[in-house]
């Protein structure tokens, strides 16, 4: 599948290439890779995850070798290098949201979009997959939906039927 | 009531707008930094406070700000670490997302002291809602003349941009976090040089955690020696404690240093008690990096005094008996929590955002992630805990960073406090997982220890 999709031509908005060209300039002269990561999570956003071809074009625009854009974007967690749901639903599963029920709200949510983590649903609507603290201990659990990152907090299984519920109708 | 220096107006409608900041006294600390004050001043004033770094290290802040190379011609950066990714750690997004001013207010009074002409504001990826709501406290204190050219006609030139992470706890190491700003991979450096000398492009750069540099404003505001007062011995001022768990008010709560631990988790002015009734089992007083306690440990000192909310009280004891502050991140564990099955997820939380360079910590959190997954899921062996013991024991003090440390101690100091917890799980492997070994003797009350007299 990779294969396939790296094939596709991908081309830029000329409005993603303003906001590339409002990055660069906030760093010094010649220190335009530093633009890096806010050019991949745009790129992301208009994308939905970063192909090949789309990485060579980041690379070709800050001037850098392809390799430079790979090894951050593998490094990441927040970078997606194959496709996902249109929804990627993230859940903290780190300590203190267990403490509070994060690991069978994982399990609801698994058993209601019929997938495993990381799979898509065959409508391509949702994927879901757990994450690693995301600093809200206190209101967990939580899950947030890039690709602006709208957080929900204090969840159980209803709170995400309904989260589910209102994304399909969307 | 406690004093409150940064959440003080936390309620008040509209404080995330600069008018209603504004109204409230908000950048006051900048027309007088400016105006009254040389950056010498700034620095001395908080050298005076005692501030100390409120990410986790606790190193005084005016004495990083003291080590900054100050070599002509060069430019100097202030980075603001708000990479906040530490388990049981949430004071910095609460901070940012309602009082986004206190941070900028902060980030142009030090970058004023430290003499940088940019700063920038490192925030988590995940936390792009809050990279919004900066960038727009950003733009209305830009509009209102506190940021940009010719500062309120003082000749001094700021410019504040805020940079997205990309999702590594590891960019919370401030060597890691300057070369994630430089595009790169989340690699700690190998120090020194330390950024003080060359840090951000090779350039001095001092970096600070969001509430050490939102702390700056109060102190230039009522000065150094009145922030001094506030606390208890060096532990000065006041933290923020994001409280989680099982509590009946987790939250994020601004604390004078000092406060006694029972007083911060049964009181109804801070966490209010143990949720549903039941009884506290174990604290991680400071995020998930530093040693658990159990519930005696968490209240009182070895000696039977009460523990306190300070640097120093809580790593009272050492490691033998003692935590520590790290970033404020409090979580409890109640009666019914299995100590195993937490330790197994923090130390799969390590496993996943170690970095690679170092083998010891590279391949060590994968050991451990692997050999406490079988403890919890009933395949461990009684020699399984000592080898956890030896694995901690070759990360520690082995690696580029401290993420090594702070994967080792949290195993470490399970083992140390809740070793038969760990053996009843290889003893009874079929009932652990149905089961949890409960609070056993991990609340009985520590005695006060007998004065003795020497004469």
């Amino acid at each position: 599948m990779l294969k396939v999709e790296e094939q596709q031509p991908v081309v830029f908005s000329s409005a993603l290439t303003v906001k590339f060209d409002d990055l660069t300039s906030r760093y010094p002269e010649g220190k335009q890779k530093s633009a890096l990561l806010p050019i991949l999570h745009e790129v992301q956003a208009e994308l939905g995850w970063l192909s090949a071809n789309a990485m060579d074009q980041v690379a070709a625009y800050l001037k850098i070798e392809p390799i430079e854009v790979y090894e951050v974007a593998s490094f990441y967690s927040m970078y997606f290098l194959k496709p996902q749901g249109k929804y990627v639903l993230e859940v903290c599963r780190t300590g203190p949201c267990c403490l509070v029920g994060a690991e069978k709200l994982m399990d609801h949510i698994g058993e209601t979009l019929g997938v495993k983590e990381n799979e898509v649903t065959a409508d391509g609507l949702f994927s879901w997959r757990g994450v690693e603290c995301l600093a809200a201990c206190g209101f967990g659990p939580v899950l947030q939906i890039g690709p602006e990152y709208t957080f929900y907090e204090n969840l159980d299984e209803q709170k995400v039927d309904t989260l589910i519920e209102e994304l399909r109708k969307k | 009531m406690a004093r409150k220096l940064l959440l003080e107006h936390i309620n008040v409608p509209g404080i995330n707008t600069l008018d209603v900041y504004r109204q409230k006294g908000g950048y006051r600390a900048v027309e007088k930094a400016l105006k009254t004050l040389s950056p010498d001043d700034v620095v001395e004033e908080v050298k005076k406070s005692g501030l100390r770094g409120r990410g986790g290290a606790g190193f005084p802040t005016g004495m990083k700000w003291s080590f900054l190379a100050k070599p002509e011609g060069v430019a100097r950066y202030l980075v603001c670490n708000a990479d906040e990714s530490e388990p049981g750690t949430f004071k910095d997004r609460y901070l940012m997302t309602y009082i986004p001013h206190a941070l900028i207010e902060g980030m142009i009074v030090a970058s004023y002291a430290l003499g940088a002409k940019t700063s920038y504001i490192y925030v988590r990826g995940e936390m792009m809602p809050q990279i919004r709501i900066l960038e727009r406290a950003i733009a209305e204190a830009k509009a209102a003349g506190f940021l940009g050219k010719n500062i309120l006609g003082t000749g001094y030139d700021l410019e504040l941009y805020v940079q997205p992470g990309g999702g590594a706890y590891i960019c919370g190491e401030e060597t890691a976090l300057l070369e994630s700003l430089e595009g790169k991979r989340g690699n700690p450096r190998i120090k020194p040089p330390f950024p003080a000398i060359a840090g951000l492009y090779g350039c001095p750069t001092v970096v600070n955690n969001v509430e050490s540099i939102a702390a700056v404003v109060p102190i230039i505001n009522d000065g150094g020696e009145e922030y001094a007062k506030i606390g208890i011995g060096r532990s000065t001022g006041t933290k923020l404690i994001s409280a989680s768990g099982n509590l009946v008010k987790p939250g994020v709560y601004e604390i004078e240093l000092g406060l006694p631990v029972e007083e911060f988790i049964y009181s109804d002015e801070y966490c209010g008690g143990i949720a549903n009734g039941k009884r506290l089992k174990a604290t991680v007083a400071g995020g998930s990096s530093v040693p658990v306690l159990p519930a005696n440990l968490t209240l009182k000192l070895a000696n039977g005094d009460p523990r306190l909310m300070s640097y120093e009280s809580l790593s009272e004891g050492g490691f033998a008996t003692g935590t520590m502050m790290g970033s404020g991140g409090f979580i409890a564990f109640d009666e019914d929590q299995c100590i195993v099955r937490n330790t197994w997820n923090f130390s799969r939380f390590y496993h996943h955002e170690s970095c690679g360079q170092c083998s010891p910590c590279r391949e060590g959190t994968g050991w451990m992630e692997k050999v406490l997954h079988r403890l919890e899921h009933g395949h461990g062996k009684m020699s399984d805990i000592d080898l956890l013991v030896d694995v901690s024991k070759k990360i520690e003090g082995n690696t580029i960073c401290p993420l090594g440390d702070a994967a080792a101690w949290p195993v470490a100091s399970a083992i140390r406090h809740f070793r038969d917890e760990f053996e009843w799980h290889v003893r009874e492997p079929l009932k652990s997982q149905e089961t949890n070994y409960g609070i056993a003797k991990y609340a009985e009350p520590i005695a006060k220890a007998e004065v003795t007299t020497d004469n």
